[in-house]
């Protein structure tokens, strides 16, 4: 097979290939800078937690509306919202620590959330809840994911000098009267948006896998908030990418294939990536003169 | 002689009980008090109090108008993610908190009065170097830079010399002194009784409760230092509620 037919053709031919690519695209940009912000809160197990969060708001609206992605997001947006407020009050005003705060909500939210799926019998649509279906996106749903890859950057930039310092040194910015806590919860929101956008491609299942995997392969490659945030939209997008083409050619589900296409650049990442990697410890370099 | 922070019958404490016990007194703005005693006798639930992280559990707390962003607190256990991929200059350009704010810009003064800050803790040059590769001592440094630029009337160390070697805890000492100099308000949790007889006018010993507070020579004499070792008490699961509490 030649290069363009391998790499180009099917997007040029189908145009939900197409709308697929920009897809993975927008949630690129958007997953990249918060899975990075995650993995440096140590929260990364957080952005699991509520990506399953998600789910019952999503059955929930699934009953009301059908397949209506709208209601769908909407439903989940809430659920999600609603385990990261309540999971942070606890952290907040109780000596709990905001990890298994988070778990207890999580798994309230993901039992109710398989109890509605499981009184509905076993409907087609709401597996493509589970799994997405990144290669049936139409127009509604591609403008959603656009729009919110749209806020998260430009949010980002608004409060990114906040949310850094409330990570660095969250005692200065409470010694200073910053406001750690709406920093904090306006972070969750990103996160719990991102999540959104992701299930309507990867499903609840997979959505956190683009934007925690990126993340943690960038941490081999960067040293900075801004070069890890860029690295890690690249590693996602260039996921996206082969993961649309893995499926294509091979006939295999979108969803698991981009994520298992992050996967492998992790792994590759850990292994030979120039910060920190395998390859640097066990394979260091003669030490330098200051 | 204006008074900075006035306590009158202040109780602080954790879940009701007792860190610090009914302290009296004042802290006059300019003045360099080192804050003494063993461990577990309060001192840092105190600054956590002045500062108002902390709320009194009993009596009265007054700041006279400071605000919170009048005053530079270094804790004794920062909660710095010291692995965090920032630069020694982005941490020091946060002391510039009141003028930058979450959204204000750093212009070139802000930047240009951030490398004066590490020369004057000896890091010239350190500025692009990140947080991560430094020494304890170093990244101390860097704390005390981000102080100098926040530029408050009143500074509140916890240990700020506690595993920090010998030159730098000289160093750093003199820019406490030039604080002092510079008339700000400084007061310091430290163990070191010698350097505290150096360098401290005034010295408040506690344990638990207050045992003396006045000039350094006055405060630090054998009986009360005794009298401090004997009241380090512990935390007691049944105390009773304390009966000297003004209802």
């Amino acid at each position: 097979m030649d290069p363009y037919a391998a790499l180009i053709q099917p997007f040029v031919e189908f145009e939900f290939m197409r709308r697929a690519l920009v897809a993975c695209l927008a949630l690129s940009l958007g997953c990249g800078p918060v899975g990075v912000l995650l993995v440096l809160r140590r929260m990364s197990l957080v952005g699991d937690a509520l990506s399953h969060a998600v789910l019952p708001g999503a059955a929930i609206g699934f009953i009301i509306a059908g397949l209506s992605l709208v209601v769908m997001s909407f439903g989940g947006f809430i659920a999600g919202l609603a385990v990261a407020v309540l999971s942070g009050l606890v952290a907040r005003v109780t000596p709990q620590r905001e990890d298994a705060s988070f778990a207890a909500f999580y798994l309230i939210s993901l039992a109710l959330g398989v109890l509605i799926v499981s009184t509905r019998g076993s409907n087609v649509d709401l597996m493509h809840v589970l799994f997405g279906t990144i290669l049936a996106v139409d127009d509604a749903s591609l403008q959603l994911v656009v729009s919110i890859a749209t806020l998260t950057l430009v949010i980002l930039a608004v409060i990114g000098r906040g949310l850094i310092i409330e990570c660095f040194d969250p005692g200065f910015l409470r010694a200073v009267g910053g406001p750690g806590a709406a920093l904090h919860f306006a972070f969750l929101m990103l996160v719990v948006m991102n999540l959104v956008a992701g299930f309507h491609a990867l499903g609840t299942l997979m959505a956190v896998g683009l934007m925690m995997l990126p993340a943690a392969a960038a941490r081999f490659w960067a040293g900075q908030v801004a070069t890890l945030a860029a690295t890690s939209s690249a590693i996602a997008f260039a996921a996206g990418y082969a993961g649309l083409l893995l499926s294509y050619h091979a006939s295999l589900p979108s969803g698991p294939a981009i994520i298992l296409i992050a996967g492998g650049i992790y792994i590759v990442s850990v292994a030979a990536g120039p910060r920190g990697s395998l390859r640097t410890r066990f394979l260091p370099r003669r030490h330098l003169e200051a | 002689m204006t008074v900075v922070f006035s306590l009158s019958d202040v109780t602080l404490g954790y879940d009701r009980h007792p860190a610090v016990h009914h302290l009296t007194g004042s802290f006059l703005a300019g003045s360099l008090t080192a804050v003494v005693g063993p461990n577990g006798s309060g001192k840092s639930t105190l600054l956590k109090g002045l500062i108002g992280l902390l709320s009194p559990l009993d009596g009265r707390l007054e700041r006279n108008g400071l605000h919170r962003r009048d005053i530079a607190y270094l804790p004794q256990q920062a909660e710095i993610d010291r692995s965090f991929p920032i630069s020694v200059m982005e941490t020091v350009l946060l002391g510039h908190w009141r003028k930058i704010g979450l959204f204000r810009p750093v212009t070139r003064t802000l930047r240009r009065q951030a490398e004066e800050a590490l020369v004057a803790v000896g890091l010239d040059g350190f500025g692009r170097r990140p947080i991560a590769s430094l020494s304890a001592g170093q990244f101390q440094r860097v704390l005390f830079a981000r102080m100098l630029l926040q530029d408050c009337p009143v500074v509140l160390l916890d240990e700020p010399f506690t595993a920090i070697d010998a030159k730098t805890t000289a160093d750093l000492l003199a820019v406490v002194t030039r604080w002092h100099g510079e008339r700000r308000t400084v007061i310091a949790v430290l163990h070191d009784l010698d350097q505290v007889r150096e360098n401290f006018p005034d010295t408040l010993l506690i344990s638990r409760e207050p045992i003396a507070w006045g000039s350094t020579a006055e405060v630090l004499r054998a009986e009360h230092l005794f009298q401090a070792r004997q009241m380090a008490e512990a935390w007691d699961d049944r105390a009773e509620i304390c009966r000297r509490s003004v209802v």
